[in-house]
């Protein structure tokens, strides 16, 4: 009863050590920051995403609290390391080859800049796992619309 | 154990397999799979006797007709009602709660009542009566439920007030296991004068369910947990208590006579099944109900609680494992618990990768992943159909699941 190659990408051993220790854990104060709550209710996934962005609209610093499984979390600890100090556009591009990644259609623009967010590429072959990848992105996308706004 | 694996044969779905693994279907609490005389039962149906009942003059009408009602009689006997009558098909469980919330509740639920739940319902047994209560102005409370996995039913004389005009619980617990003392409940209640329903969804066709006994007013169920076809089920139904409700639907069947100003209406259970029935699916729960007969309800009550003692006593080799509900032997087929290392979608998802069907999550029972503070919680529910042998074979797997995520 060999593990299936199918299994072994979906929980490769980076995604299961975000998992297990969650990168940018916690909160800044409410005063401080945007806070996003995003919620899968059928599954009862949670990711609180604090952002803290500078004048430029980029993100200058970011935690998140959730609970959920393994591919919810891991991917919200991925994203929190991926997206600091980047340029605003090239987060929303960045959100957007995420999508494509795990969807499996579209074109990749910034492949090169994946780096490994691109193993969540396992996901394609576990459709009803998509939205708990795409979970804190979802946030994230609203976030930076939302401070684009104020 | 017995050994009712000579039975496996019956079912057509259970021989296959599923990601390169033999199936084991562990999912029974959410669906059981259909042996091959239920199937037949629907063909031969389609095949032969397919035409509406009750209104036609023809031989196919009068077949369809005849087959139709005895499957009511036969559903009614193996529920124990006193009459056919006081049986009212339905779509399952869900539709039922939901007529008597509607129907029931709009004749006598006024603003101050109280309904009166527990906090180990189905969602389906709890946002029935929530809507109930905001339309008519009466509230709602529950029992709450204790570490065991059981009623806290300490302060029950106290929680039954005048007040409260409905009583409901469910039979056995779908996320514990746990089978609560409904026929002591619906006694308390009978005396009070206090209307009860008991939800029966994981109790019928797994254990005798004698609703006369039980002393209930409503008890409703789903065909498609007990061998039967998806989309059918029941409300039982007191007589007298149905005699003084109004109708639900308006349309054919359902009417004595008819105006163009107004209409009068049949007694039950004719007053509450408008329009063409699921012919098909309540000849399959007939067929559903001659098939567990054979085999015998007491025996897959006993298969079922020794699988789930067999199950539970296994489990406690996983480190980390918390098991849900009750210790003891009397307890419904299903044993759900939370291991610290995984997620119970992960672990669902990894068991599917090697061919096991378990439920992983709130098993729509929001309130009681709350209560044990969990996010939610893997299911393994079983029936007669399955062996000690697939129990090994799980825990095989969930070994496996513990070193992949620790």
């Amino acid at each position: 009863m060999p593990l299936s190659e199918d299994l072994k990408e979906l929980y490769q051993k980076v995604i299961l050590d975000h998992s297990r220790s969650p990168r940018n854990q916690g909160q800044f104060s409410a005063d401080s920051c945007v806070h996003i709550h995003s919620d899968n209710p059928s599954c009862g996934d949670e990711i609180d995403l604090y952002i803290r962005f500078n004048e430029d609209g980029s993100i200058s610093d970011i935690k998140f609290e959730g609970q959920g499984c393994a591919i919810s979390q891991a991917s919200a600890s991925m994203m929190t390391e991926k997206v600091k100090g980047i340029p605003r556009q090239e987060v929303l591009q960045l959100i957007q080859d995420l999508q494509h990644t795990v969807l499996g259609n579209g074109e990749v623009r910034s492949s090169g800049t994946l780096g490994e967010l691109q193993l969540l590429e396992g996901i394609q072959k576990f459709p009803q796992r998509i939205k708990c990848a795409l979970l804190g992105w979802r946030g994230l996308e609203r976030a930076l619309y939302s401070a684009k706004l104020t | 154990m017995i050994d009712l694996s000579h039975l496996r044969a019956d079912f057509p779905i259970l021989h296959q397999q599923v990601n390169g693994q033999p199936l084991v279907y562990f999912d029974n609490a959410a669906s059981s799979q259909k042996p091959r005389a239920v199937i037949d039962s629907l063909v031969h149906y389609y095949e032969n006797d397919n035409a509406n009942v009750h209104r036609g003059l023809h031989a196919l009408s009068n077949r369809a007709t005849d087959a139709f009602e005895l499957a009511r009689d036969k559903v009614a006997r193996f529920i124990g009602a006193g009459s056919p009558d006081e049986l009212i098909f339905t779509r399952g469980t869900t539709e039922s709660i939901n007529l008597v919330a509607n129907i029931w509740a709009s004749e006598f639920l006024k603003p101050g009542d109280i309904i009166l739940y527990t906090g180990m319902e189905h969602h389906s047994n709890l946002v029935p009566w929530q809507l109930a209560a905001q339309k008519s102005g009466a509230s709602v409370k529950h029992i709450p439920v204790l570490e065991d996995g059981t009623l806290d039913l300490e302060n029950i004389d106290a929680l039954l007030t005048e007040q409260v005009k409905l009583f409901t619980c469910v039979h056995v617990s779908n996320s514990l296991g746990t089978i609560n003392p409904v026929k002591e409940l619906c006694t308390k209640c009978r005396v009070l004068g206090i209307n009860t329903l008991i939800d029966g969804a994981q109790a019928v066709g797994h254990m005798s369910v004698n609703v006369q006994d039980i002393g209930c007013d409503f008890y409703v169920f789903s065909g498609h947990k007990m061998c039967a076809p998806t989309g059918i089920g029941g409300l039982y139904g007191r007589a007298e208590v149905l005699a003084k409700m109004p109708p639900w639907h308006g349309g054919g069947e359902m009417i004595n006579l008819v105006t163009l100003e107004t209409s009068t209406y049949k007694a039950a259970p004719a007053r509450f099944e408008a329009g063409t029935p699921d012919i098909a699916g309540v000849i399959g729960l007939g067929a559903a109900i001659d098939y567990l007969e054979t085999i015998g309800i007491d025996r897959i009550h006993e298969h079922g609680a020794a699988l789930t003692r067999y199950a539970m006593q296994r489990l406690t080799e996983l480190p980390g494992i918390r098991i849900l509900g009750p210790t003891t032997a009397d307890r419904g087929s299903l044993t759900a618990f939370h291991l610290a290392c995984a997620h119970p979608h992960d672990l669902v998802e990894f068991a599917n990768t090697h061919g096991l069907a378990l439920r992983g999550g709130h098993h729509c029972t929001q309130p009681l992943m709350k209560r044990f503070q969990i996010p939610g919680s893997s299911r393994a529910s079983f029936y007669f159909y399955n062996t000690s042998t697939e129990i090994d074979r799980m825990m095989e797997i969930l070994h496996r699941a513990v070193t992949f995520f620790s």
